[in-house]
Order: structure tokens, then sequence, then C-alpha cells
């Protein structure tokens, strides 16, 4: 890892002797994980225990005429088969729409459904059982008739009027629409002395997580509570909707967020099947327990992407970008998803789309549209890969036909790194961000100039390698602009609690969540460090409603910057007030003290006066030898939300080399590169392999993702034979370097690095494909970039 | 997904599991290495209501020359075809092909046998018995019968075995001198099924091909000895020749269509191994210029 830092800045209360903040320190879980002492939801059991099997529709579009459970519900150990208009009596359904996001609209969404199926995969009926293969057994036995309605499944035709639409209420097919008009667009492409066009394609995809969605509900009559165990990002929203639709109040309802085995947006959603195991342990009175198996996850798991977005770029024969244009469409599925809605990746496509670059001629329309597939919505890097494929592909389309190399017709544009604050042509506002520095440190890293040589070299070999470079924007830290102001109750706040326990270790309840990211270790690296603890006796607590403070939890790259914050700040009042304690007993005053290596020391020459052990014994067991008037508060809590930027912006650029093989259609991926800028680095390490984890799923979208649907709506690769995830003998080394901008918005100034990686990926390939085709005039915009569509391309076939 | 309810019975002999066969007729199934059978019956492909395991049978497993004829027993793993020195020495095409099959967990239990009978059409192994013109040995209620590996493959999934049967064995003539051997396939990521692939044996006598033996997999419903393969033989070839050859093994193959390729792409692909083949095994790289010709 490489590091350059582009406005130092000191951080008084982390640049400390012996600070975490920086560091690669060993995860605190590692250790539990690696032993298999983890607690993934699929490990509980509870006494009277049933597990649920959902039947699911094998038709994309259909009439349920009717149900016949007789013969199931005879079977052995079958304790109930529950149908939708069964389960409705104890829950209510939703409409997944946001007021922010204007004109957006979808129907009605039942738990399970009623009388008409919407999506291959819609579950239509629960068989509870002893065991989940029991439960499959009688599953066999349930008889549902079916009348098949025509399905759409096109999106290019879905708003034509010969179109069935799917939810006659909404009058159409259409979601949601949104158009940005900026600038002077019509001028700004006359001015232009050429213009390149395309339409831009992005494959289906989803996240294929390695544990799958899992729920224990476990309702408690007795109590009249609800314990819901499940690997959520977002506990608190999760006991918010369970609540809201079961007619509970919120405090009847703990959501406990044990380990999670992988989420990437996949499990930040309300899934109709997850609020079906809720409403059965309640409906059943006894706990209930769902776990997904693969092939159900790749039907209603969300997906996500699955955009066609024309684009357009003017260019000056300097290599000035006069204007963008886009025009996406998206489907989405038979639903806008629940509680965060299925406009959001449209909406940042929008957003998103030129916003590396200076030009503030700006046009964009996106419509999102139903469809009879599985749902839609956020996943890993939401809309990003779109807008960075779409841009960076113009802008090598507009380098091509000006014959300017890729690199410098982009330094030509990105915005100056003296010219912050600043704003994007659809108002982004960017605090601070590093194009330029990022650009430098990657033409270092990659050699940028030899690599062309070679390039040039092997071609008359006829080996053909390409180069691909993508700049990025990624948004990070949201605030309550995301979701809180179109009325969803996810909180964008978030609160840690500190407290010093009997023996002088910290306890810390956080409500950021953990999914494999770090949020542990991270937490404990800044409490440790503001505490002058070692690692090892500060314990963090997260994912628990009962036990947590209040909180949005861990999405959007929000957990290091906001919940990072949040306990910074509880761990300086902390530190604080055991600086007063410390100075009562030694009768000094607390300006002179400090504290290091688990105890009180002296400020000036760091000598230690009262080991934390000694001061927590002193204040919880003999107060009495306390000065009068003392109250010590070894707990604090403190919560953090952003306010001045709706976003944090972070930046970067990738970089891509390849090698293609034009009578094959096989990518070769030799070597990728990502500089990135996520302000302060808690931890390099976590960073890096966030990035790194990100980078191949997009390189995963590039090359081999994608739900292949039939025309009739059908999954036709649901299982991991046939849908490719990317595996590590395809990938490339991937070298990490960082430009450091920290946001001054918080004392940390961290931002988030969770979806960089993924912004960029599938962008930097593309463009390497093409760089590579040149010779043979061949341009592909569309991904995955398969053999199949490379040797089309090529004309071989 | 859980596999419905099944019997078990662990096969004491060849026997002993011939009798379990001829007694469960088309209800039982023999478990080898587990690695195709027990994903089909989780995802409830199959539910067979008795499970042969024949794993035990040490009679079953193990590599031995014997003269001129190599014979591997059927429960030979995957991961022991690629360590065997004798392998190595006298069928080098199995060891090359046997490390693109799957991944090493899976080639630590997947079995020569159960990939022969399984019969998958995208399968590394079927594909080398044709090119190394192998011997199937079954056993059966009426005692046990020899077949070219040729007349074995029979469909997608499908083989001349009956439910009342078991693979034991198969039997290679061990290489020749000057004999060589090509082995490549087209997949979109290491270890998966290939979209194309070819298995190749060869004697090459000065530059000439003395025999050709094309094995083509994943380009019809079974694996395919290319009748393409005679018109480069006894002759040097040419690059109109190798197009000749080409365009006759385009016409031949009957390749299927699926989500990795279509009809026409896997023609191609099949083309273009052809051309890497034969320009390797005669060490003439002016052959493979025009690879996609
Ligand atoms: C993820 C994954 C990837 C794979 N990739 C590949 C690949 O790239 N290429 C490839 O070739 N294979 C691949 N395989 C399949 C693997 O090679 C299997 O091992 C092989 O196909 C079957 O061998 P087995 O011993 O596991 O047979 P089993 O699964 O035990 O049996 C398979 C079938 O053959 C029958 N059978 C087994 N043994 C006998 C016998 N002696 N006589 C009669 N019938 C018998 C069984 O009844 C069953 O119908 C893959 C498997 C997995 C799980």
């Amino acid at each position: 890892m490489t590091i350059a830092t582009a406005s130092p800045q000191a951080l008084s209360e982390l640049d400390r002797p012996n600070s975490y903040i920086g560091k690669t320190v060993p995860r605190p879980n590692l250790d539990r994980l690696m032993q298999g002492r983890g607690l993934y939801v699929s490990d509980i059991e509870l006494p009277r225990m049933a597990h649920v099997v959902f039947l699911r529709s094998p038709h994309a579009h259909a009439k349920i005429v009717s149900i016949d459970a007789a013969a199931a519900k005879r079977m052995p150990g079958i304790i109930a088969v529950v149908t939708g208009k069964e389960l409705a009596a104890v829950i209510t359904p939703w409409v997944g729409v946001l007021t922010h996001l204007k004109g957006l609209k979808s129907a009605p969404q039942h738990a399970i459904a009623i009388d008409r199926v919407c999506w291959q995969g819609e579950a239509v009926a629960a068989i509870v059982a002893t065991s989940r293969d029991v439960a499959e057994d009688a599953a066999e036995a349930v008889r549902v008739e079916y009348q098949e309605l025509e399905a759409v499944t096109d999106m290019r035709t879905a708003l034509d009027s010969a179109t069935p639409v799917i939810h006659p209420a909404l009058g159409d097919n259409l979601a949601f629409e949104r158009n940005l008009d900026a600038g002077a667009v019509n001028a700004a492409f006359a001015d232009a002395d050429e213009v390149a066009e395309a339409e831009f394609i992005f494959g289906r995809h989803t996240g294929v997580t390695l544990e799958p969605r899992a729920v224990v509900a476990d309702w408690n009559a007795a109590e009249a509570r609800l314990t819901i165990y499940q690997g959520t990002q977002a506990p608190h929203m999760v006991q918010n909707i369970a609540a809201l639709h079961l007619g509970l109040r919120e405090s009847q309802v703990r959501v406990v967020c044990k380990d999670v085995g992988g989420s990437f947006g996949i499990k930040v959603h309300i899934y109709a099947d997850e609020m079906a195991v809720y409403a059965l342990s309640k409906l059943l009175r006894r706990p209930i327990k769902f776990v997904a198996d693969r092939v159900e996850s790749f039907n209603t798991d969300i997906h996500a992407r699955d955009h066609r977005c024309k684009g357009k770029i003017g260019v000056k024969r300097d290599g000035t970008i006069t204007a963008f244009e886009i025009d996406d469409l998206t489907g989405i599925g038979p639903y806008s998803m629940y509680p965060r809605t299925s406009a959001i990746e449209a909406n940042q496509v929008v957003n998103l789309v030129g916003g590396p670059y200076t030009t503030k001629n700006y046009r964009a329309r996106a419509r999102v549209v139903f469809q009879n597939k599985n749902v839609m919505c956020q996943y890993r890097a939401v809309g990003h890969p779109i807008a960075c494929s779409v841009t960076e592909g113009l802008v090598d389309l507009a380098a091509a036909k000006i014959g300017m190399d890729p690199v410098k017709i982009r330094r030509r544009n990105l915005i100056a790194d003296d010219a912050y604050p600043c704003a994007s042509p659809s108002g982004l506002r960017f605090e601070l961000l590093s194009h330029h520095a990022a650009m430098n440190r990657l033409m270092a890293m990659m050699d940028y100039e030899s690599l062309r040589a070679e390039q040039a070299a092997l071609r008359k070999k006829n080996i053909h390698r390409g180069i691909g470079i993508a700049s990025f924007i990624e948004v990070t830290n949201p605030s309550a602009a995301f979701y809180g102001v179109g009325g969803a109750r996810i909180s964008s706040q978030d609160g840690v609690a500190v407290r010093l326990d009997a023996q002088g270790a910290v306890i810390c309840q956080t409500s950021i969540t953990e999914q494999g990211q770090g949020s542990e270790s991270l937490t404990a690296q800044i409490v440790g460090s503001v505490l002058g603890v070692s690692m090892e006796r500060v314990r963090v607590i997260l994912g628990d409603t009962d036990n947590t403070p209040y909180g949005g939890g861990t999405w959007a790259s929000r957990g290091a910057g906001i919940g990072g914050e949040a306990a910074l700040q509880a761990a300086k009042i902390l530190r604080r007030n055991i600086l007063d304690v410390a100075a009562a007993i030694l009768q000094t005053s607390p300006g002179e003290l400090d504290l290091a290596g688990n105890a009180v020391v002296n400020a000036g020459d760091g000598a230690p006066r009262i080991e934390l052990n000694e001061l927590a014994r002193v204040v919880y067991f003999r107060p009495d030898t306390l000065p009068p008037g003392i109250q010590p508060e070894l707990m604090a809590t403190r919560h953090f939300v952003p306010r001045e930027y709706p976003f944090a912006f972070t930046n970067g650029v990738q970089a891509s080399w390849l090698e293609v093989d034009p009578d094959t259609g096989i990518v070769r991926l030799l070597k990728h590169w990502v500089v990135e800028d996520c302000g302060t680095l808690i931890n390099p390490q976590l960073v890096d392999e966030q990035i790194r984890g990100g980078v191949v799923q997009g390189l995963g979208a590039a090359l081999f993702e994608k739900c292949v649907y039939d025309e009739r709506g059908q999954l036709t690769n649901a299982n991991m034979a046939d849908y490719l995830v990317p595996m590590s003998g395809e990938m490339p080394d991937i070298d990490v370097g960082h430009v450091v901008s920290p946001t001054s918005e918080t004392e940390l100034g961290a931002k988030g690095a969770g979806e960089a990686g993924t912004a960029g990926a599938a962008a930097a390939v593309a463009n390497a494909v093409n760089d590579a085709l040149r010779p043979f005039g061949a341009v592909i915009t569309e991904i995955p970039l398969t053999p199949q569509v490379i040797l089309t391309a090529l004309g071989r076939i | 997904m859980k596999a419905s309810a099944f019997a078990y019975a662990r096969a004491t002999s060849v026997a002993d599991a011939l009798a379990l066969l001829a007694a469960h007729g088309d209800g039982a199934k023999v478990l080898s290495g587990g690695q195709s059978l027990m994903p089909a019956m989780n995802l409830r492909l199959i539910s067979p209501e008795l499970i042969v395991d024949i794993g035990g049978l040490a009679e079953l497993r193990g590599v031995a020359v014997s003269g001129d004829v190599l014979k591997i027993g059927a429960l030979t793993r995957h991961a022991e075809l690629l360590r065997s020195p004798e392998i190595a020495a006298h069928a080098p095409l199995l060891a090359e092909a046997v490390a693109h099959v799957a991944h090493p967990a899976i080639r630590n239990r997947g079995t020569l046998g159960g990939s022969l009978a399984h019969a998958d059409p995208a399968a590394e192994l079927p594909a080398c018995m044709l090119a190394l013109n192998a011997t199937v040995v079954i056993s059966g209620p009426s005692g046990e019968r020899r077949m070219a590996a040729e007349d074995f493959f029979t469909g997608i999934y499908e083989t001349a075995l009956s439910a009342q049967e078991l693979l034991v064995a198969v039997e290679l003539p061990v290489a020749r001198k000057s004999s060589g051997y090509f082995f490549d396939e087209f997949a979109r990521r290491h270890g998966d099924y290939a979209i194309v692939g070819l298995a190749a044996q060869a004697i090459v006598k000065d530059g000439i091909f003395a025999d050709l033996r094309l094995a083509f997999f994943a380009v019809g419903d079974r694996p395919t000895l290319a009748k393409a393969a005679a018109r480069l033989v006894g002759a040097v070839v040419t690059p109109a020749i190798l197009s000749e050859a080409s365009t006759a093994l385009s016409k031949e193959l009957d390749p299927q269509q699926d989500q990795q390729a279509s009809v026409s792409m896997r023609r191609h692909l099949a083309k273009v191994l052809l051309g890497r083949c034969v320009s390797a095994l005669l060490d003439r790289p002016d052959l493979n210029a025009g690879g996609s010709a």
C-alpha cells in the first residue's frame, strides 16, 4: 500500500503515541470466526423452534386459482401450511415508495402472495414443519392451480401501449421518472468538434452472499414481544418495519444480529418472506426459522443493475468535454422494494454521470419500469458502476474521436484539486476531492508509459492487450438526505456508548453493524486510541436493538465515517470523565494527566500515575474515599450525523491491464490498480481489503455475472454452476494506493471506502477490452463481456 | 434444498453391489465420489430409493500396467490420476486433462468411473477415453463385458450401462513411442465444464500424422471422435488441407446452444482448437496463424 497525503491534518485526540489509527491491526473477531465459533442465524436453535419452507411460484405472472394443502397437512412433522390470505390476518401489506423521489409509485405487496404472483419465486404458501426436509417433502404435496397471465419481461417494451399493465391500479408500468437539464446542453453539443454516442447495457446480477438470508423469529406471547434474529445491516430499521406491520410498538420488537456471512446490500432490505417469518411466529406462537437455500437466494435476493443507458458526449479538439447526456432505462421487477425503494439506483445514475468532470452541461432522463422478474434494489455501489461505466466509456469514445490519450483527456477535464468546495451539474456538493493527485499516483504505480510501450510491442506479435482507466466519485456518509427526508424511518445518525468496567477494560456499544468489513475493529481502534487502552481490553457490542444506542447500521459506506465519529466523541467524553476522577484521586488537575498504556500517566513525562484498573476499583467499590462532591461518570454516550454536507464524496481512479484472445473472446485479467481517497485511514488493511473485495464484485459484473431470464420471465441460471461468480483463479493482483483528503465535517476525517472498488472496476475493464480490440475496430458497450459478446462484436461468429 | 429420504447400503463386494442393484431395479443408484450424484439429489432432480455406496470396494481401485494394457479401476479418484506415475508415463493425456476437471476438493472425491457413468457431454474424461481408444469394463448380472469407449457414450448423461450394471474399470493401450497428445478446453473460469474442448492422441512420424484421434467434447450430446482427422493423416498438412479439415469438422459436429455459447460459437471454437492442436502436435506455428479461419 502506498499513501500520498494531499492535505495533512493533525488529529489531536487520535494522533497520539500508541494510537491504533492508521495501523493495520488484526480484527478482534478473527479468531472467533476462524475457530468456527461465529454465530450465524442458521446456528441458532431455540426450544419448540419450527422450520419454514416457502412454496414458490413457478410462473412469472399468474392468478392463483386455488391452493389445496390438505394432503401436505396430513404428512408427519407438518405443523401448518399457511397461505397469503391466512397470514394477512396478522400482517399488513406495504408500498415501497418515498416522498422525495417525486412520482415514484408501487403497488401493495403482501408477505405471501394472495391472489396473484408477479415473479417466478414469489412465495405462495408457507409450510411449517419440524425440519426443513420434512417441509420440503410436504411442499411437493401442496397443489396450487394457477392461471397464467402474460409476463412483462422486456424493459424496452414495458411502457408500450400493447404491453399489459402489471398493476392496473397504477395506470402504467412506469414506476419512476426523473429528468434533469443543467447548463446549456444543446449549445454545448453544437459547440463540440466531435460528438460520440453509445448505448451501454448492464446485465442484471445479484450479490451472492456466502451465507444466504436467514431469520429466526420468536414471538413470546407471555411477554408480548417478538425477538428477531437476522443477519441484517440495519437492525433498527427491521425493528421499526416489523412493529409497524404486525401492529406492535417498537419496544415489543427486539432485533438481534450476530455474525453475518456477507451482505453487500442484499441484507439491508425487508423481504416479503422475512416478513412472513415474523408473522408466522406471531400466528403460530413459536419460534420459526427460515434459511434460504441457494436456488431461492437467486430467485428472491434483490437483483441489481439491469440498465440500458444511452449516452452522448461532446468534445472539443483540444480535449475539453462540452456536455454529457444520458437516457437511462431500468426494469425493477413487479414492486419497488421496501422501505428503501427501487428508484434509488436510477436516481444515483442521474446524480453521478459526469461527476468527476468540470463540464456544467448535463442532461439526463431516467425511467424505472415494472416487470415480472425478481425485485431489484440497492446492491453495493448503487448506481455507481452504471454511472461510471457510461461516463468513462463516453470519455474514451471522445478521446478516440479526437485521437487523444485516455489519460490526457481525463487530466484536461477532471475537476482541479484546488477547486473545492464546488458542486456538480446535478447539484452534488463536493467538499474536497483529489482527482489529479489520484491520477498522478496511479500513473506512477502502473508505470503507464512503459505499459503503453509493452502493449505496442506485443500487438506486433498478435498479442492483444489493453489498458482501461476509470475515474470515479463515490457517495459515502449519507445524511438524512438519503432516506429520512423521504419519510423512511431509517436512521442516518448513529450512537456509541462507552464505559469503563470495574477492572479498567472498556465496553463499547455501537449502533453500526458488522458484516465482515471490520466495524468491530475500527470501533475498538478508535476507542482504544482515545482512551489509551489496548484493543484487547475493548469489547465492542453491536447488532442488538435492546443493547445498543439507536442508529442506522452499516450501509452506504457510512459505518466508519458516522459510527466511527460517534465512537470518537463518546470516547473523548469518557476520557475527560476518567481524567477528572483521576485528578481528584491524585490531587492534581486533569490538564496534568493523560491516558496511555491502560493507565493514567503524567501528561508531561508519561510516567504512570494510576492504572485504570485501580481507578475503576476506587470508583466502583470505594467511592467513599473520593473527595466530597465528585460523582464519577465512567460511561458516556454520543451520537453523530453529518449536517453540513448531505454526502461525503470520495474519489479515485482505477486501471485494468488485460489480454483479449480474439479467436476465443476470452479475457484474461492481468493486473488491476486502484487509487482512492477515503480521507483518514483507520485501518489500512481493512480499507485495502474493502477495495479489493469491491473490485472483485465489479470484475464479476464486467466478465461473469448475469441473471439470465428467458422471455417468459424464468430465471434460467439460478445455481452456482450456471451463474458465474468471480473466482480467485481468474482474478488479477489488485494494487491499492491512497490519497488522503480527510473530511473536516468530523474530527475523525474518515469517509467511506466500502463501495469504491465496485464503482469503477467494470468501467476500467470495459475500457481496457475496447483498448485491446482497437486494431479490430470493434467497440463493445455491454457487460458482462462474455466470449459470446466479444466474438460477436469481432464478427467471428 | 435437502434430498428426499433414501435408503443406504454399503456394498461389501462387486457381487454384493450387483445383487443390491438387481434387487432394487431402477430405484437404486450407485454412489462413487458423489460429486455429481449428491448435488442432483439435493436439488431433487433425482430421488433414488436406495443408494448403493461402492466407495469401500478396494477391488475397484488402483492403476496397473500389464503388458500393453493400462488398467484403471473405476474408483480411482481424479486426484489420483493427477498424481499417478503410471498415468504420467503411459497416458499423459489423462494427467493433463484431469487438471481441468473441477477444483481440488472435487478431484479428491470424484472418480473416473463416476465421471464416465455420469456421461456429461462437457466432461473431460469421457473424451480422453475416446482419444485413448479405451475399453470400458462392465460387470453385470450375467458377468463381465467389454466395449469400446466410442460405443459406451450414447447421449446426454446416457451410456450403454443398464441400471443393473457397474462400470468396474477401463483399459487403455499404453502410449507408444512417437506418440503425442494435446489437450485444451475453453471455459469461462478455471475448473468449469468446458464450452468446447479437445483431447487428442497422435502418432507423428517425420512431421506427418501416422494416426490422429481427435475427441471433441461439449460440442454434441456426447464426446465425438472427429472423422475430419482422417484428412490430416498420411500427408504433409498444408494450410489448405487444414482449412478443408476445419470445414469438414464444422459440418460433422452437431453442437447445442446453452447459456455459454451459441451453436455457431461452438463450431467456431472447435475450429480454433483444431488449428491449435494440429499446430502444436506437428510443432508448426505457421498452421495456427489462422486459427479462426
Ligand atoms: C463444482 C463441481 C464442478 C465440476 N466440474 C467438473 C468438470 O469441470 N469436469 C468434469 O468432468 N466433471 C466436473 N464435475 C463432476 C465431477 O468430476 C464428478 O466427480 C464426476 O462427474 C462424477 O464422479 P463421482 O465419482 O463423483 O460420481 P457420483 O456422483 O458418485 O456418480 C455419478 C453418476 O454415476 C453413477 N456411477 C458412479 N459410479 C459408477 C460406477 N462405477 N458404475 C456405474 N455407475 C456409476 C452414479 O450412480 C451417478 O448416476 C464437477 C463437480 C462439481 C461438484
